[in-house]
């Protein structure tokens, strides 16, 4: 993997975390992080779309005319969610009745035109792919570590409606701290949303500090041995 | 020809949202018939928890009939499954929305049997307060099986409150708004039932099924 490829991946899953860092797409992300499997769930028609919509839009990137380049991205997008939700409702039924209301919502993601319009629409097929996938893969991860906390603090469980997704297999997934849990409403309502959210940026950014002041000393001591 | 990107751009556009439009009628073609299905499944599925499969011998998604009474079902229009067996009524399935709850609608199934008892009841959507008014959920609480067996005459009508009001339901810790809708709108559906049993029992067999026996 050269360089390239290395900081689109680092870039979509940490640097430029969408969810974390350029902040974008939190509506769906503030709605639907209040179980694991929806996080999930929803990062992952997220991803499919993000892909779909960069591979078209570098795919097209020669002929759109700039004027009309914004209407188009948006016609892609739009297009591929709806297909998105039509394929869900007939093959993922009992997911798409949780996550339903929310799907449409992929096309107000700001996320995703953001990167048709600041990657795709400048880089060749195989490098917007690679994007829309660390892009989608970061996203998805915000979304699934959100919901696992919320539902945990708040309802005391993880993996609850993991059969909506897996099939009946996955009901015993369920794993539950103790039956007598007495949940907290905070953490499942939006507010949870928003310090859950608010307390993963202030972990992300104490972990780039610390990465970063790594980064220094080694050379600070370095200087002196090399030869 | 100063206008021709312009006109460029135009078919271009033009073109985009032909292409759009396409993929969205082709997966709609392709995807239509088993979302319908899924649909149909999914609420049949429901019905048939409260009047189970070996209970009756008719199609209750098509054994259905639209009644109108907004002050006891709710909404304007109410669908009610009927479930026959050798084309005698064996229970009523109302769909009442209840609009007392604490915050929005909530729509329920509500079946009862020919003799007026309660042979379960089930919320099938609401937005009640998640850890509080949702424990009306079949998943998280035993609370709605409570409805089972219950009629008008067991207990009382005078008893079909919350324990608070003096009747003979518990409410939830912390929540009394949401029991006190749904056991209010059980027993208006109750009601309802008592008053036009026989108008939604007696009625033509759907077609293909006029049998007398």
């Amino acid at each position: 993997m050269d360089d390239g490829y290395r900081n689109i991946v680092l870039g979509g899953l940490w640097n430029n975390n969408q969810a974390l860092v350029a902040l974008l797409g939190l509506c769906p992300l503030l709605a639907v992080s209040n179980t694991l499997i929806n996080g999930l769930g929803l990062g992952l028609a997220t991803t499919l779309v993000l892909v779909l919509s960069n591979v078209s839009v570098s795919t097209i990137r020669h002929w759109v005319r700039p004027e009309i380049r914004l209407p188009v991205f948006v016609l892609i997008i739009a297009s591929f969610v709806t297909t998105v939700e039509l394929v869900m409702n007939a093959y993922f039924h009992g997911l798409y009745k949780v996550l339903g209301i929310f799907i449409p919502l992929i096309v107000t993601n700001c996320a995703i035109i953001g990167r048709a319009e600041a990657f795709a629409s400048r880089n060749p097929i195989p490098r917007a792919l690679v994007d829309g996938l660390s892009i989608g893969i970061g996203f998805t991860l915000a979304l699934v570590v959100l919901g696992g906390g919320r539902e945990l603090v708040g309802q005391g469980t993880l993996f609850d409606g993991a059969q909506l997704m897996f099939g009946e297999t996955a009901r015993s997934w369920r794993w539950t701290i103790s039956e007598d849990y007495p949940g907290a409403l905070l953490a499942i309502l939006p507010p949870g949303a928003f310090l859950g959210l608010g307390m993963m940026i202030a972990l992300k950014n104490i972990i780039d500090k610390r990465l970063s002041r790594r980064e220094k000393t080694p050379a600070a001591h370095a200087e002196p041995v090399s030869v | 020809m100063r206008n021709l990107p312009v006109l460029i751009s135009g078919v271009l556009l033009g073109l985009f949202g032909v292409l759009g439009a396409g993929l969205v009628g082709l997966s709609h073609e392709g995807t239509a018939e088993r979302i319908a299905r899924n649909e149909r499944e999914a609420l049949l599925h429901q019905l048939h928890v409260l009047v189970p499969e070996e209970q009756i011998d008719n199609d209750m998604l098509s054994d259905v009939i639209e009644v109108s009474a907004p002050d006891a079902l709710g909404a304007e229009k109410t669908l009610v499954y009927i479930g026959r067996r050798g084309g005698q009524p064996v229970a009523a399935v109302l769909s009442p929305v209840i609009t007392q709850g604490y915050s929005g609608p909530i729509q329920m199934i509500v079946a009862i049997q020919t003799d007026g008892r309660l042979a379960g009841v089930r919320v099938l959507s609401h937005r009640e307060t998640p850890g509080l008014g949702d424990k009306i959920e079949v998943e998280r609480s035993d609370w709605i099986l409570g409805f089972a067996g219950k009629s008008l005459l067991q207990p009382a009508p005078s008893a079909w409150q919350v324990k608070r009001d003096g009747g003979a339901f518990d409410q939830f810790t912390g929540a009394t708004i949401t029991p006190r809708a749904i056991v209010g709108g059980v027993r208006a559906a109750l009601e309802y039932f008592g008053e036009h049993k026989l108008r939604l029992f007696d009625r033509e067999q759907p077609q293909g099924e006029k049998t007398n026996g």
